[in-house]
Protein backbone atom coordinates (compact mmCIF):
# COMPACT_ATOMS: atom_id res chain seq x y z
CA UNK A 1 0.00 0.00 0.00
CA UNK A 2 1.45 3.18 -1.47
CA UNK A 3 -0.09 6.40 0.21
CA UNK A 4 0.58 9.72 -1.34
CA UNK A 5 -0.07 12.80 1.60
CA UNK A 6 0.51 15.48 -0.85
CA UNK A 7 -1.22 15.41 -4.16
CA UNK A 8 -3.32 18.28 -6.10
CA UNK A 9 -5.66 18.63 -8.40
CA UNK A 10 -6.76 22.02 -10.85
CA UNK A 11 -4.61 24.73 -12.71
CA UNK A 12 -1.68 26.38 -11.23
CA UNK A 13 -1.74 29.81 -11.66
CA UNK A 14 1.93 30.32 -13.26
CA UNK A 15 3.02 27.72 -15.45
CA UNK A 16 0.91 25.51 -17.44
CA UNK A 17 1.11 22.02 -15.40
CA UNK A 18 -0.06 18.45 -17.32
CA UNK A 19 -1.97 15.75 -14.99
CA UNK A 20 -3.83 18.53 -13.51
CA UNK A 21 -7.23 17.29 -14.03
CA UNK A 22 -9.20 14.14 -11.44
CA UNK A 23 -8.27 11.82 -14.45
CA UNK A 24 -4.90 12.86 -15.14
CA UNK A 25 -3.82 12.63 -10.84
CA UNK A 26 -5.72 8.88 -11.34
CA UNK A 27 -3.31 8.10 -14.48
CA UNK A 28 -0.38 8.92 -12.54
CA UNK A 29 -1.15 7.24 -8.97
CA UNK A 30 -1.63 3.79 -11.61
CA UNK A 31 1.47 4.82 -13.39
CA UNK A 32 3.70 5.00 -10.10
CA UNK A 33 1.58 2.43 -8.22
CA UNK A 34 -0.36 4.75 -5.57
CA UNK A 35 -3.19 3.62 -4.06
CA UNK A 36 -4.28 6.11 -2.51
CA UNK A 37 -3.78 9.86 -2.56
CA UNK A 38 -4.53 12.82 0.22
CA UNK A 39 -5.71 15.60 -1.87
CA UNK A 40 -5.76 19.25 -2.19
CA UNK A 41 -7.18 21.51 -4.45
CA UNK A 42 -4.74 23.61 -5.96
CA UNK A 43 -6.47 26.99 -7.74
CA UNK A 44 -7.72 27.92 -4.44
CA UNK A 45 -4.66 27.74 -2.81
CA UNK A 46 -4.58 31.45 -4.39
CA UNK A 47 -7.75 32.45 -3.99
CA UNK A 48 -9.07 34.79 -1.16
CA UNK A 49 -11.29 32.83 -0.12
CA UNK A 50 -9.54 29.17 -0.32
CA UNK A 51 -12.62 27.21 1.22
CA UNK A 52 -14.72 28.25 -1.53
CA UNK A 53 -12.85 25.15 -3.72
CA UNK A 54 -13.89 22.65 -1.01
CA UNK A 55 -16.89 21.72 -2.40
CA UNK A 56 -15.78 20.86 -5.81
CA UNK A 57 -13.31 18.61 -4.57
CA UNK A 58 -15.96 17.08 -2.34
CA UNK A 59 -17.71 16.45 -5.22
CA UNK A 60 -14.17 15.50 -7.54
CA UNK A 61 -13.28 13.58 -5.17
CA UNK A 62 -16.56 11.58 -4.36
CA UNK A 63 -16.54 8.76 -6.85
CA UNK A 64 -12.74 7.47 -6.69
CA UNK A 65 -12.00 6.10 -3.36
CA UNK A 66 -8.70 6.14 -3.93
CA UNK A 67 -8.49 9.96 -3.81
CA UNK A 68 -9.32 11.83 -0.03
CA UNK A 69 -10.04 14.79 -0.17
CA UNK A 70 -8.22 17.69 2.14
CA UNK A 71 -10.08 20.59 2.46
CA UNK A 72 -8.95 24.30 2.56
CA UNK A 73 -9.07 25.83 6.09
CA UNK A 74 -8.67 29.37 6.65
CA UNK A 75 -8.74 30.65 10.24
CA UNK A 76 -9.06 34.37 9.40
CA UNK A 77 -12.09 34.14 7.70
CA UNK A 78 -15.65 33.54 9.37
CA UNK A 79 -17.28 29.85 9.07
CA UNK A 80 -13.86 28.09 9.13
CA UNK A 81 -14.64 26.12 12.05
CA UNK A 82 -17.22 24.65 9.88
CA UNK A 83 -14.76 23.01 7.52
CA UNK A 84 -13.51 20.48 10.10
CA UNK A 85 -16.98 19.46 10.89
CA UNK A 86 -17.34 18.46 7.10
CA UNK A 87 -14.14 17.36 6.87
CA UNK A 88 -15.28 14.86 9.42
CA UNK A 89 -18.25 14.07 7.51
CA UNK A 90 -16.69 13.32 4.47
CA UNK A 91 -13.86 11.58 5.86
CA UNK A 92 -11.43 13.42 4.99
CA UNK A 93 -7.86 12.24 6.53
CA UNK A 94 -6.69 15.81 6.91
CA UNK A 95 -7.34 19.65 6.63
CA UNK A 96 -4.61 21.75 4.86
CA UNK A 97 -3.81 25.29 5.62
CA UNK A 98 -1.67 27.50 3.88
CA UNK A 99 -1.33 30.65 5.85
CA UNK A 100 1.29 32.18 4.15
CA UNK A 101 -0.20 32.13 0.52
CA UNK A 102 -3.39 33.81 2.11
CA UNK A 103 -1.49 36.49 3.96
CA UNK A 104 -1.50 35.46 7.54
CA UNK A 105 0.67 34.77 10.11
CA UNK A 106 2.19 31.52 10.25
CA UNK A 107 2.92 31.64 13.56
CA UNK A 108 0.11 33.84 14.71
CA UNK A 109 -3.08 33.89 17.08
CA UNK A 110 -5.40 32.45 14.02
CA UNK A 111 -3.23 29.94 12.87
CA UNK A 112 -2.76 28.79 16.56
CA UNK A 113 -6.23 28.63 17.03
CA UNK A 114 -6.28 26.37 14.25
CA UNK A 115 -3.63 24.48 15.45
CA UNK A 116 -5.89 23.85 18.74
CA UNK A 117 -8.83 23.02 17.36
CA UNK A 118 -7.84 20.44 14.97
CA UNK A 119 -5.75 18.48 17.78
CA UNK A 120 -9.45 18.67 19.53
CA UNK A 121 -11.06 17.30 16.21
CA UNK A 122 -8.42 14.32 16.03
CA UNK A 123 -7.76 15.99 12.56
CA UNK A 124 -4.38 16.44 11.08
CA UNK A 125 -3.06 19.80 10.01
CA UNK A 126 -1.46 19.35 6.81
CA UNK A 127 0.92 22.64 5.94
CA UNK A 128 3.69 23.05 3.02
CA UNK A 129 7.11 24.62 3.21
CA UNK A 130 6.82 25.94 -0.26
CA UNK A 131 5.26 24.37 -3.58
CA UNK A 132 7.91 25.40 -5.78
CA UNK A 133 11.85 26.08 -6.05
CA UNK A 134 12.25 29.63 -4.59
CA UNK A 135 14.82 29.74 -7.81
CA UNK A 136 12.18 29.55 -10.52
CA UNK A 137 8.87 30.90 -8.92
CA UNK A 138 6.87 33.62 -11.14
CA UNK A 139 8.56 37.04 -11.07
CA UNK A 140 5.42 37.81 -9.11
CA UNK A 141 4.95 34.85 -6.41
CA UNK A 142 6.81 36.52 -3.80
CA UNK A 143 4.83 34.98 -0.94
CA UNK A 144 7.52 34.39 1.57
CA UNK A 145 8.42 30.14 2.43
CA UNK A 146 7.60 28.82 5.49
CA UNK A 147 9.88 29.17 8.03
CA UNK A 148 10.95 26.52 10.54
CA UNK A 149 10.24 28.60 13.50
CA UNK A 150 6.46 28.48 12.81
CA UNK A 151 6.33 24.61 12.76
CA UNK A 152 7.72 24.75 16.32
CA UNK A 153 5.76 27.18 17.35
CA UNK A 154 2.93 25.45 16.13
CA UNK A 155 3.28 22.18 17.66
CA UNK A 156 4.22 23.43 20.82
CA UNK A 157 0.91 25.67 20.44
CA UNK A 158 -1.17 22.64 21.55
CA UNK A 159 -0.52 19.42 22.99
CA UNK A 160 -2.81 17.73 20.53
CA UNK A 161 -1.77 19.24 17.10
CA UNK A 162 -0.70 16.68 14.68
CA UNK A 163 1.00 18.57 11.92
CA UNK A 164 2.10 17.34 8.62
CA UNK A 165 4.81 19.14 6.98
CA UNK A 166 5.06 18.83 3.07
CA UNK A 167 7.81 20.16 0.82
CA UNK A 168 10.62 20.42 3.41
CA UNK A 169 14.00 19.85 3.16
CA UNK A 170 16.65 18.43 5.10
CA UNK A 171 17.65 21.09 7.09
CA UNK A 172 14.60 22.27 8.02
CA UNK A 173 13.54 18.92 9.18
CA UNK A 174 16.41 18.96 11.35
CA UNK A 175 15.85 22.25 12.72
CA UNK A 176 12.36 21.44 13.70
CA UNK A 177 13.17 17.93 14.82
CA UNK A 178 16.08 18.54 17.05
CA UNK A 179 14.28 22.00 18.24
CA UNK A 180 11.13 20.17 19.64
CA UNK A 181 11.12 18.26 22.62
CA UNK A 182 10.85 14.40 21.67
CA UNK A 183 7.12 14.52 22.85
CA UNK A 184 6.43 17.71 20.29
CA UNK A 185 8.21 15.94 17.62
CA UNK A 186 6.47 12.69 17.99
CA UNK A 187 3.44 14.62 16.44
CA UNK A 188 5.25 15.99 13.18
CA UNK A 189 5.50 14.07 10.01
CA UNK A 190 7.64 15.07 7.31
CA UNK A 191 7.09 13.56 3.54
CA UNK A 192 10.12 12.84 1.85
CA UNK A 193 9.00 14.64 -1.98
CA UNK A 194 11.53 17.54 -0.80
CA UNK A 195 14.69 15.79 0.87
CA UNK A 196 17.53 14.45 -1.84
CA UNK A 197 18.08 10.71 -2.38
CA UNK A 198 21.33 8.54 -3.34
CA UNK A 199 23.94 9.49 -4.04
CA UNK A 200 23.44 11.95 -1.35
CA UNK A 201 22.66 10.60 2.26
CA UNK A 202 20.19 12.92 2.91
CA UNK A 203 17.48 10.77 3.62
CA UNK A 204 18.85 7.89 4.57
CA UNK A 205 20.50 10.19 7.10
CA UNK A 206 17.17 11.58 8.21
CA UNK A 207 16.25 7.87 8.45
CA UNK A 208 18.77 7.02 10.73
CA UNK A 209 18.70 10.42 13.24
CA UNK A 210 15.59 11.15 13.29
CA UNK A 211 13.51 7.83 13.09
CA UNK A 212 11.55 5.98 10.21
CA UNK A 213 8.10 6.81 11.91
CA UNK A 214 8.43 10.13 10.99
CA UNK A 215 8.69 10.13 7.48
CA UNK A 216 5.50 9.83 5.27
CA UNK A 217 5.24 9.35 1.45
CA UNK A 218 4.34 12.59 -0.09
CA UNK A 219 5.04 13.72 -3.88
CA UNK A 220 3.69 17.34 -4.85
CA UNK A 221 1.78 15.97 -7.56
CA UNK A 222 1.14 17.05 -10.15
CA UNK A 223 3.60 20.33 -9.52
CA UNK A 224 6.32 17.65 -9.26
CA UNK A 225 6.33 14.18 -11.32
CA UNK A 226 5.98 11.38 -8.75
CA UNK A 227 8.28 8.98 -9.97
CA UNK A 228 10.72 11.07 -7.80
CA UNK A 229 9.64 10.25 -4.91
CA UNK A 230 9.49 6.55 -5.67
CA UNK A 231 12.64 6.50 -6.96
CA UNK A 232 14.08 7.78 -4.06
CA UNK A 233 12.94 4.94 -1.86
CA UNK A 234 13.59 2.59 -4.54
CA UNK A 235 17.41 3.76 -4.66
CA UNK A 236 17.97 3.55 -0.61
CA UNK A 237 16.36 -0.19 -0.55
CA UNK A 238 15.17 0.42 2.69
CA UNK A 239 13.97 -2.92 4.62
CA UNK A 240 10.59 -4.25 3.76
CA UNK A 241 9.33 -3.14 6.87
CA UNK A 242 10.44 0.46 6.80
CA UNK A 243 9.66 0.89 3.09
CA UNK A 244 6.20 0.20 4.50
CA UNK A 245 5.72 2.04 7.39
CA UNK A 246 6.63 5.45 5.44
CA UNK A 247 4.27 4.14 2.35
CA UNK A 248 1.35 3.78 4.39
CA UNK A 249 2.25 2.42 8.20
CA UNK A 250 3.28 5.77 9.96
CA UNK A 251 -0.35 7.56 8.73
CA UNK A 252 -2.01 4.13 9.67
CA UNK A 253 -0.35 3.74 13.07
CA UNK A 254 -0.19 8.06 13.96
CA UNK A 255 -2.16 9.78 11.86
CA UNK A 256 -5.52 8.21 11.78
CA UNK A 257 -8.39 10.61 11.92
CA UNK B 1 23.11 1.85 -22.59
CA UNK B 2 22.42 5.00 -20.10
CA UNK B 3 25.01 7.89 -20.65
CA UNK B 4 25.18 10.65 -17.76
CA UNK B 5 26.21 13.41 -19.69
CA UNK B 6 26.69 15.43 -15.86
CA UNK B 7 27.93 14.02 -12.92
CA UNK B 8 30.47 14.89 -10.38
CA UNK B 9 32.94 13.18 -7.87
CA UNK B 10 34.74 14.20 -5.25
CA UNK B 11 38.66 14.42 -3.88
CA UNK B 12 40.61 14.66 -0.56
CA UNK B 13 40.70 18.53 -1.30
CA UNK B 14 37.00 19.25 -1.50
CA UNK B 15 34.99 20.33 1.96
CA UNK B 16 33.36 16.86 1.64
CA UNK B 17 34.52 14.79 4.24
CA UNK B 18 32.10 11.96 3.19
CA UNK B 19 34.10 12.35 -0.55
CA UNK B 20 34.87 8.46 -0.48
CA UNK B 21 31.63 7.48 0.11
CA UNK B 22 29.75 10.27 -2.25
CA UNK B 23 31.80 8.97 -4.93
CA UNK B 24 31.04 5.30 -4.16
CA UNK B 25 27.57 6.08 -3.44
CA UNK B 26 27.43 7.46 -6.88
CA UNK B 27 29.37 4.62 -9.22
CA UNK B 28 26.60 1.78 -7.05
CA UNK B 29 23.11 4.47 -7.72
CA UNK B 30 24.29 4.53 -11.43
CA UNK B 31 24.26 0.67 -11.36
CA UNK B 32 21.25 0.25 -9.90
CA UNK B 33 19.49 2.45 -12.36
CA UNK B 34 21.98 1.39 -15.42
CA UNK B 35 24.25 3.99 -16.04
CA UNK B 36 26.46 2.76 -18.19
CA UNK B 37 28.92 5.39 -18.25
CA UNK B 38 29.03 8.74 -15.40
CA UNK B 39 30.47 11.98 -17.65
CA UNK B 40 32.02 14.21 -14.81
CA UNK B 41 33.65 16.80 -13.76
CA UNK B 42 35.06 18.06 -10.58
CA UNK B 43 35.01 21.91 -10.20
CA UNK B 44 38.17 22.52 -8.82
CA UNK B 45 38.63 22.00 -4.98
CA UNK B 46 34.42 22.63 -4.60
CA UNK B 47 35.11 25.80 -2.57
CA UNK B 48 37.71 24.44 0.17
CA UNK B 49 40.65 26.37 -1.47
CA UNK B 50 39.15 28.39 -3.98
CA UNK B 51 35.59 29.37 -5.19
CA UNK B 52 33.36 26.36 -6.69
CA UNK B 53 32.39 28.54 -9.74
CA UNK B 54 35.95 30.14 -9.85
CA UNK B 55 38.21 28.01 -9.60
CA UNK B 56 42.32 28.64 -9.19
CA UNK B 57 44.70 26.82 -11.73
CA UNK B 58 46.48 24.60 -9.00
CA UNK B 59 42.95 23.55 -8.01
CA UNK B 60 41.85 23.16 -11.68
CA UNK B 61 44.39 21.27 -12.03
CA UNK B 62 44.27 18.93 -8.48
CA UNK B 63 40.59 18.54 -9.72
CA UNK B 64 41.31 17.24 -13.55
CA UNK B 65 44.04 14.74 -11.73
CA UNK B 66 41.61 13.44 -9.55
CA UNK B 67 39.12 13.08 -12.17
CA UNK B 68 41.74 11.54 -14.34
CA UNK B 69 42.68 9.03 -11.51
CA UNK B 70 38.30 7.84 -11.50
CA UNK B 71 38.71 7.31 -14.83
CA UNK B 72 41.68 5.14 -14.75
CA UNK B 73 40.49 3.16 -11.91
CA UNK B 74 36.67 2.85 -13.55
CA UNK B 75 37.59 2.71 -17.19
CA UNK B 76 34.23 1.11 -17.64
CA UNK B 77 31.86 3.62 -16.52
CA UNK B 78 33.63 7.19 -15.76
CA UNK B 79 34.64 9.53 -18.57
CA UNK B 80 36.23 13.30 -17.89
CA UNK B 81 34.92 17.17 -18.61
CA UNK B 82 38.39 19.05 -18.04
CA UNK B 83 37.37 22.04 -16.08
CA UNK B 84 39.12 25.19 -17.01
CA UNK B 85 38.65 29.01 -15.51
CA UNK B 86 38.51 31.30 -19.01
CA UNK B 87 40.12 33.83 -17.07
CA UNK B 88 43.12 32.33 -16.97
CA UNK B 89 43.36 31.51 -21.10
CA UNK B 90 46.97 30.15 -21.56
CA UNK B 91 46.51 27.72 -18.49
CA UNK B 92 42.79 27.15 -19.96
CA UNK B 93 44.06 26.53 -23.31
CA UNK B 94 46.97 24.34 -21.79
CA UNK B 95 44.43 22.22 -19.25
CA UNK B 96 42.41 21.18 -21.98
CA UNK B 97 45.57 19.82 -23.89
CA UNK B 98 46.71 18.07 -21.19
CA UNK B 99 43.18 16.56 -20.36
CA UNK B 100 42.24 16.06 -23.78
CA UNK B 101 45.63 13.81 -24.40
CA UNK B 102 44.94 12.17 -21.08
CA UNK B 103 41.34 10.55 -22.65
CA UNK B 104 38.90 13.32 -21.17
CA UNK B 105 36.34 13.68 -24.16
CA UNK B 106 35.19 17.01 -22.91
CA UNK B 107 35.43 20.99 -22.09
CA UNK B 108 33.22 22.03 -18.79
CA UNK B 109 32.21 25.72 -17.84
CA UNK B 110 30.88 26.68 -15.09
CA UNK B 111 30.32 30.08 -13.46
CA UNK B 112 33.55 32.04 -13.72
CA UNK B 113 33.35 34.56 -17.15
CA UNK B 114 30.00 35.02 -18.46
CA UNK B 115 28.78 33.22 -21.76
CA UNK B 116 28.74 36.23 -23.98
CA UNK B 117 32.49 37.71 -22.98
CA UNK B 118 35.25 36.98 -25.68
CA UNK B 119 37.38 35.18 -22.85
CA UNK B 120 35.27 31.74 -23.87
CA UNK B 121 36.27 32.30 -27.60
CA UNK B 122 39.73 30.85 -27.15
CA UNK B 123 38.29 28.09 -25.44
CA UNK B 124 35.65 27.15 -27.77
CA UNK B 125 37.38 27.62 -30.37
CA UNK B 126 39.85 24.76 -29.24
CA UNK B 127 36.72 22.47 -28.86
CA UNK B 128 35.66 23.01 -32.16
CA UNK B 129 39.38 21.86 -33.42
CA UNK B 130 39.45 18.99 -31.12
CA UNK B 131 35.92 18.19 -31.95
CA UNK B 132 34.42 18.09 -28.19
CA UNK B 133 31.10 19.20 -26.69
CA UNK B 134 30.89 21.99 -23.91
CA UNK B 135 28.88 21.54 -21.11
CA UNK B 136 28.37 25.04 -19.39
CA UNK B 137 26.64 25.72 -16.16
CA UNK B 138 23.33 27.52 -16.59
CA UNK B 139 21.23 29.58 -14.07
CA UNK B 140 17.67 29.09 -16.32
CA UNK B 141 16.98 32.73 -15.98
CA UNK B 142 19.88 35.24 -14.59
CA UNK B 143 17.54 38.10 -13.29
CA UNK B 144 20.61 39.60 -11.88
CA UNK B 145 24.28 38.40 -10.64
CA UNK B 146 24.21 36.02 -8.03
CA UNK B 147 26.67 36.11 -5.23
CA UNK B 148 29.34 33.22 -5.66
CA UNK B 149 29.11 32.80 -9.40
CA UNK B 150 29.08 35.07 -12.55
CA UNK B 151 26.25 32.70 -14.18
CA UNK B 152 24.61 32.83 -17.57
CA UNK B 153 21.71 31.68 -18.67
CA UNK B 154 20.35 30.16 -21.35
CA UNK B 155 19.91 33.25 -23.67
CA UNK B 156 23.56 34.00 -23.08
CA UNK B 157 24.56 30.78 -23.75
CA UNK B 158 22.42 30.89 -26.97
CA UNK B 159 24.10 34.19 -28.05
CA UNK B 160 27.84 31.60 -27.45
CA UNK B 161 26.81 28.96 -29.76
CA UNK B 162 25.54 31.13 -32.01
CA UNK B 163 29.39 32.80 -32.33
CA UNK B 164 30.53 28.82 -32.47
CA UNK B 165 28.23 26.83 -34.54
CA UNK B 166 30.47 23.90 -35.12
CA UNK B 167 30.39 23.63 -31.36
CA UNK B 168 28.35 21.32 -29.40
CA UNK B 169 27.02 22.91 -26.14
CA UNK B 170 25.16 21.03 -23.74
CA UNK B 171 22.88 23.68 -21.94
CA UNK B 172 23.30 22.26 -18.18
CA UNK B 173 20.83 21.11 -15.56
CA UNK B 174 17.17 22.47 -16.89
CA UNK B 175 16.13 21.36 -13.57
CA UNK B 176 19.00 22.60 -11.81
CA UNK B 177 16.94 25.99 -10.94
CA UNK B 178 15.83 29.01 -12.23
CA UNK B 179 13.14 29.45 -14.71
CA UNK B 180 13.42 26.16 -17.69
CA UNK B 181 10.98 28.48 -19.39
CA UNK B 182 13.16 31.18 -20.15
CA UNK B 183 15.82 28.72 -21.36
CA UNK B 184 13.41 27.12 -23.93
CA UNK B 185 12.27 29.66 -25.32
CA UNK B 186 16.04 30.70 -25.96
CA UNK B 187 16.95 27.35 -27.49
CA UNK B 188 13.82 27.34 -29.51
CA UNK B 189 15.01 30.99 -30.86
CA UNK B 190 13.60 32.36 -34.02
CA UNK B 191 13.75 30.71 -37.71
CA UNK B 192 16.32 27.83 -37.07
CA UNK B 193 16.40 28.07 -33.04
CA UNK B 194 19.90 27.52 -32.19
CA UNK B 195 20.43 23.87 -33.20
CA UNK B 196 24.14 23.46 -31.59
CA UNK B 197 22.31 23.46 -28.18
CA UNK B 198 21.69 20.34 -26.30
CA UNK B 199 19.53 19.87 -22.91
CA UNK B 200 21.28 18.14 -19.97
CA UNK B 201 18.41 16.84 -17.86
CA UNK B 202 19.77 16.70 -15.11
CA UNK B 203 19.37 18.64 -11.59
CA UNK B 204 17.13 18.38 -8.38
CA UNK B 205 13.78 20.19 -10.33
CA UNK B 206 11.07 17.52 -11.14
CA UNK B 207 8.26 19.88 -12.06
CA UNK B 208 5.63 18.36 -13.92
CA UNK B 209 5.46 19.46 -17.39
CA UNK B 210 9.00 20.48 -17.67
CA UNK B 211 10.26 17.23 -19.81
CA UNK B 212 7.24 18.02 -22.27
CA UNK B 213 8.29 21.46 -22.45
CA UNK B 214 11.62 20.00 -23.67
CA UNK B 215 10.55 18.11 -26.24
CA UNK B 216 8.05 20.56 -27.10
CA UNK B 217 11.35 23.19 -27.71
CA UNK B 218 14.43 20.94 -28.63
CA UNK B 219 12.64 17.55 -29.61
CA UNK B 220 14.24 14.33 -28.38
CA UNK B 221 17.26 14.74 -30.59
CA UNK B 222 18.63 17.73 -28.88
CA UNK B 223 17.54 16.33 -24.90
CA UNK B 224 19.97 14.32 -23.03
CA UNK B 225 20.16 12.26 -19.88
CA UNK B 226 21.81 13.68 -16.69
CA UNK B 227 21.73 14.09 -13.06
CA UNK B 228 24.15 15.64 -11.61
CA UNK B 229 23.85 16.03 -7.43
CA UNK B 230 20.72 13.64 -7.37
CA UNK B 231 20.24 10.46 -9.09
CA UNK B 232 17.34 9.66 -7.84
CA UNK B 233 15.56 12.40 -9.81
CA UNK B 234 17.52 11.96 -12.78
CA UNK B 235 16.04 8.36 -13.06
CA UNK B 236 12.51 9.98 -11.96
CA UNK B 237 12.75 11.81 -15.42
CA UNK B 238 13.83 8.70 -16.92
CA UNK B 239 10.95 6.61 -15.61
CA UNK B 240 8.75 9.72 -16.58
CA UNK B 241 9.90 9.44 -20.33
CA UNK B 242 9.87 5.89 -20.56
CA UNK B 243 5.95 6.29 -20.90
CA UNK B 244 5.70 9.56 -23.02
CA UNK B 245 8.36 8.31 -25.47
CA UNK B 246 8.65 5.17 -28.08
CA UNK B 247 11.59 3.69 -27.79
CA UNK B 248 13.44 4.53 -30.47
CA UNK B 249 13.31 8.51 -29.10
CA UNK B 250 13.75 6.85 -25.69
CA UNK B 251 17.00 5.88 -26.91
CA UNK B 252 17.99 9.11 -27.69
CA UNK B 253 17.87 10.76 -24.86
CA UNK B 254 19.21 7.52 -23.11
CA UNK B 255 22.58 7.82 -25.18
CA UNK B 256 22.54 7.63 -28.86
CA UNK B 257 22.00 12.03 -28.78
CA UNK B 258 25.12 12.39 -26.41
CA UNK B 259 27.24 9.32 -28.51
CA UNK B 260 26.58 11.49 -31.50
CA UNK B 261 28.35 15.01 -29.96
CA UNK B 262 30.80 13.08 -28.16
CA UNK B 263 34.63 11.90 -30.07
CA UNK B 264 33.83 8.44 -31.54
CA UNK B 265 35.65 6.13 -29.37
CA UNK B 266 34.12 8.20 -26.32
CA UNK B 267 31.76 5.08 -25.19
CA UNK B 268 31.62 1.32 -25.79
CA UNK B 269 29.03 1.56 -28.51
CA UNK B 270 31.40 3.42 -30.40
Amino acid sequence: MRVDVNAFVGAYPYRRLPGASVEGLLHAMERTGIDVAWVSHLPSVFWRDPMAGNAWLFQATASSPQLRPVPAVHPGLAGWERVLGEAADRGAPAVRCDPLYYGIDAAGPEMRVLAAACGAARRPLVVAVRLEDGRQRHVNDRVPELAAAAVRALIRSDEDVRLVITHADRGFVEEVHFGSTPEEAARLWWDVSWIWGPPEDQLETLLGTIGVDRFVFGTGQPLRIPESSVAKLDLLELPPGQRAAIESGNLAQGLAA
Amino acid sequence: MLIDVHAHFYHDRTPRADWRERNASRLEAGRKIGITIHVASILGSFGRTSPTYFPSPPDLEYGNDALLALAHDHPDAVRGYVTVNPNYTAHACAEIARCLGAGMVGIKLAASRRATDALLDPICEVAAKRGVPVLHHVWQHRRHDWPGQEASDGAELCALAARHPKVRFILAHIGGGGDWQHSLAAIRGGPGGVPNVYIDLSGSGVDGGMLEACLDAAGPERLLFGTDLTIDTGWAKLRYLERLLPPRELELVMWRNAASIFPRGAFPAD
